[in-house]
């Protein structure tokens, strides 16, 4: 039992059930991210926590305590909604004290919350001002000011940072790690951006029409998705996909991959167990970084595997460059060093770090090993 | 195109920028001709206003002896002191004053109750729905088209089972009542388009449902409480019908004892003192037009457009 428990909960508007027996929990101090497409129900789960929307049945519990049916306001959760929210009538300062008005904190001791919180957000000089005359970084602020001032268990934030410019954005999502680094608080934490998710939390659960697809730690999401929707969605760019077979060689499980000339190519799998796959359509995971020039391969891997193959494009992105071929008859994404020497139409010298590569069943998209 | 002529665009660097929001700049010629049409409209609804003016101040026999537009050679207020205080209506020789003091005593409450119940419905209608609510809105937008006619007789009966006939509050109640469909439309329409996650953070910081409206909603509702007070207050201080049907001696309206007064058949007919109650019938609404009039439309435009 965690800190925070969403047992079975399903949710239903008349006949359509939009959640499907969703289970999550989360340690306290932990941060929660909810990432999936639009539409997933990211934004439903978040309100059936913070008691905005009924639960159709299952249990919502908030340290030891079921809180289905309880009042929102009486939770003791606060919640950085997606447009802010903030009070348009009201200066900055009564914004942020207004939850603790109404719960009738006497105003020595709001004023004083105020100027802490108003502190820690670096907002001291803002306090007078109207939500219109604030821009959207500090109207982010405010609204996040609001949320901790009321010292709750619970953190919810809806896709706090889609309204921001790319570069706000960025800076903000640091802020908010390091603020709950800082204070330790539980939160739980919806966005459809999955480099957001990855940054910033510490367990993450991956939602997709209405089924956790995948509960785990960003690690476990990223190294080991469990299926392919998983794969697919989280990773930047995507884990490349290949369609493969499996066959056995030398009592080792390996498989069978058609390069860029229609070449059959064989790659040693590192997991033993694929062997039960042997004559098998499966499709082969691979990520980007675990496919390199020879020199940029991974030495601690046991498995590094060498491929030729024809380059079709490459693009240097600064940092990385990125090589695309052809595996399996589809664009396959490599990401090497800036100064890898690759060049567009000639044969290279591949090298596949199969320790990190995952396998599907095409059939139930479920990974296998 | 001639709305982008020469002239125009020599002309502007020279003439400070219009502060208005102007979608097309239009040439002087077609500016001129515009203001020459407004002005003649102006002048055209002013003239009867002008003439009402003009022979309430004159002695009436300048008025029956010979021309009604021109201006009184002997300037006079004792019309409008007649009409106020001393002259004949029905049968007591009381002026316009009780009756204007009855209105002033129906349309405050009778505007000020429906202008909050309105909100208040409009608030639960857009914020706290639930299932059948628009058919609920759509029946009361029904109100909107009632004719007055047909509820006069279940009315009458209605207030004598409440014990309200003849009385004040009985009107206020009619007015309320028939006024509650167009603040509710325009309060929802005014709510709709305000955002709900204000409401549900106010939610979540422990506001209750009253608390909500008072500190959330209300305070950005000014626009949209112009337009209904304005509505509200024509509608009810220029009501005759319920005023006639409803009300006792003692409850009657100005409109009804402005028709009183003219109808009086004592004596000769004193048209300077009629215009001078006309005036005075009138004054009240043009007062709230012209203290609240620009927010009007400001309300009603309000939610159609973002910004
Ligand atoms: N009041 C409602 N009645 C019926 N269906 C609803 C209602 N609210 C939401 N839904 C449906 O529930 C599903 C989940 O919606 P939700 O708002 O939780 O999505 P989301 O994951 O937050 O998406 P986004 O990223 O676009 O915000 C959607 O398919 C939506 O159509
Ligand atoms: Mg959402």
């Amino acid at each position: 039992m965690g800190f925070l428990d969403i047992r079975n909960v399903t949710k239903s508007y008349g006949s359509v059930e939009v959640l499907h027996r969703v289970d999550i929990s989360a340690e306290e101090g932990e941060f929660l991210v909810l990432v999936g497409p639009s539409g997933c129900g990211k934004s439903t789960l978040l309100n059936m926590i913070a008691g905005l929307e009924a639960i159709s049945s299952g249990d919502i519990a908030i340290n030891g305590r079921v809180v289905n049916g309880v009042h929102p306001s009486k939770r003791n959760i606060a919640m950085v909604f997606q447009s802010y929210a903030l009070y348009p009538n009201m200066t900055v300062g009564q914004n942020i004290t207004f939850g603790l008005e109404m719960h009738g904190v006497p105003k020595p001791e709001r004023d004083k919350a105020l100027a802490q919180v108003a502190k820690l957000l670096q907002i001291d000089h803002l306090l007078d001002r109207k939500p219109a005359q604030l821009s959207g970084g500090q109207r982010q602020r405010v609204a996040m000011g609001r949320a901790l001032v009321r010292n709750p268990d619970v953190f919810l934030f809806d896709e706090p940072l889609s309204n921001l410019d790319a570069k706000l954005r960025v800076d903000m999502r640091t802020e908010i790690k390091k603020l709950h680094q800082r204070l330790g608080r539980t939160i739980v934490y919806v966005t459809h951006d999955q480099i957001e998710a990855m940054t910033l939390s510490t367990r993450i659960a991956v939602m997709n029409k209405g089924y956790v697809q995948q509960f785990g730690t960003p690690k476990e999401i990223y190294d080991t998705p469990s299926n392919l929707f998983v794969a697919s969605f989280m990773g930047s760019p995507s884990m490349n996909l290949i369609p493969a077979k499996v066959a056995v060689e030398n009592g080792a499980p390996h498989v069978v991959v058609m390069d860029a000339e229609g070449q059959a190519r064989l790659l040693r799998l590192s997991q033993p167990a694929l062997s039960a796959w042997s004559g098998r359509e499966i499709v082969l995971g691979v990520r980007p970084e675990a496919i390199t020039d020879p020199e940029g391969a991974d030495r601690k891997s046991l498995n590094v595997q060498p491929l030729k193959n024809r380059v079709t494009v490459t693009e240097p992105a600064g940092s990385d460059t990125f090589v695309t071929t052809t595996l399996g008859g589809k664009d396959i994404i490599a990401r090497m060093r800036a100064d890898a020497s690759v060049s567009p139409g000639e044969v290279f010298d591949f090298a596949v770090n199969m320790d990190k590569a995952v396998a599907f069943d095409p059939v139930t998209e479920n990974r296998i090993a | 195109m001639s709305t982008i002529s020469q002239e125009a665009v020599v002309v502007r660097p020279a003439a400070p920028v219009p502060s208005q929001d102007t979608a097309v700049r239009t040439s002087r010629v077609a500016r001129t001709f515009i203001y020459l049409v407004l002005l003649l409209f102006a002048l055209f609804y002013l003239l009867p206003f002008a003439i009402m003016v003009i022979n309430s101040v004159k002695p009436l026999s300048e008025i029956t002896g010979g021309n009604m537009l021109a201006l009184p050679q002997d300037w006079t207020i004792a019309p409008w002191l007649s009409a106020w205080s001393t002259a004949q209506i029905g049968v007591e020789p009381t002026g316009l004053r009780p009756y204007f003091l009855n209105s002033i005593l129906m349309v405050v409450p009778a505007v000020a109750i429906s202008t909050i119940l309105g909100a208040l419905n409009g608030y639960v209608l857009t914020k706290w729905r639930f299932r059948g609510d628009t058919i609920l809105f759509g029946l009361m937008l029904f109100a909107c088209f009632i004719p007055f006619q047909i509820v006069l007789i279940p009315m009458a009966r209605m207030l004598g089972l409440m014990g309200l006939a003849g009385s004040t509050p009985g009107l206020i109640l009619v007015h309320v009542v028939y006024g509650l469909g167009f603040t509710t439309l325009y309060f929802r329409n005014y709510y709709a388009a305000f955002p709900t996650e204000l409401v549900r953070a106010a939610m979540m910081d422990g506001a209750g449902f009253f608390r909500i409206f008072w500190r959330i909603m209300l305070p950005v509702s000014g626009p949209i409480a112009v337009v209904s007070v304005i509505w509200q207050f024509t509608n009810i201080w220029n009501d005759f019908l319920f005023g006639a049907s409803f009300a006792d001696l003692d409850s009657m309206p100005m409109t009804v004892g402005l028709n009183n007064l003219v109808n009086s058949s004592t004596g000769v007919k004193e048209y300077n003192v009629h215009f001078a109650g006309a005036i005075l019938a009138a004054l009240p609404t043009l007062l709230v037009y012209i203290v609240a009039g620009r927010y009007f439309v400001r309300g009603l435009m309000a939610g159609s457009v973002k910004g």
